[in-house]
């Protein structure tokens, strides 16, 4: 059973890893919105998997806290955000 | 070690393996839209399997009602955060015209679009 919640942690850890490369790439904002997100989500895994691993209940509440600050979050950056024209090749169709 | 522990760890793989997928999908895809695909889709559906999983495991507690919740939570909003962010992905055009087998959009939407648009909004 150890072995599961290794594997696990593992995995989240480097899937947490690799949003943050993304997260530092860009190229663009709504790139690094998305990239937020995901890691948000992965954090929210990795608390299922401490409450599945550790019999703890307490963290459910952050669980229900995440989902909901994560989706304000997300639309207030989306909804006011100032579109980066600026940055050369991030408008426009890319052939 | 009962079923019920069994299942889970089962759900609980599927589900960090889901995670894993969806980063990698998040770096390697090439653009906007398909990182939004890819964010929305497979993360979702991997963070039900954990929470299905730390369900089973925390069977018969009574903050199994909040993992409940924070599915609901998740089903309900994952959609609305998809729709804003690729509707502005398309608005300011960062999506590949090669990738795309049909473009729905193409008939309402301006093709120098940006700032203006968004601010007539406003």
């Amino acid at each position: 059973m150890t072995v599961v919640w290794i594997v696990a942690a593992v995995m989240i850890t480097a899937a947490a890893a690799i949003t943050m490369f993304r997260l530092l790439a860009g190229p663009n904002t709504l790139d690094r919105l998305v990239a937020v997100d995901t890691l948000i989500a992965v954090t929210m895994c990795g608390i299922g998997i401490w409450a599945a691993y550790s019999l703890d209940s307490t963290v459910t509440y952050g669980l229900t806290a995440l989902a909901l600050i994560s989706f304000v979050g997300s639309v207030s950056v989306a909804r006011f955000r100032v579109p980066d024209i600026d940055t050369p090749g991030t408008v426009g169709r890319q052939p | 070690m009962s079923v019920f522990d069994v299942v889970a760890a089962v759900l609980v793989l599927g589900g960090s393996a889901l995670a894993l997928t969806a980063a990698i999908g998040v770096v390697r895809f090439p653009d906007t839209l398909t990182r939004m695909h890819a964010a929305s889709k497979p993360q979702v559906l991997g963070l039900l399997l954990v929470l299905i999983g730390a369900a089973i495991r925390l069977r018969g507690h009574v903050d199994v009602g909040m993992i409940i919740l924070t599915g609901l939570f998740t089903v309900i909003t994952a959609p609305v955060v998809a729709n804003r962010v690729g509707q502005l992905a398309y608005r300011e055009q960062n999506l590949r015209d090669d990738l795309l087998t049909n473009d729905e959009l193409y008939e309402f939407a301006e093709p120098e679009v940006g700032r203006e648009v968004l601010d007539d909004e406003n």
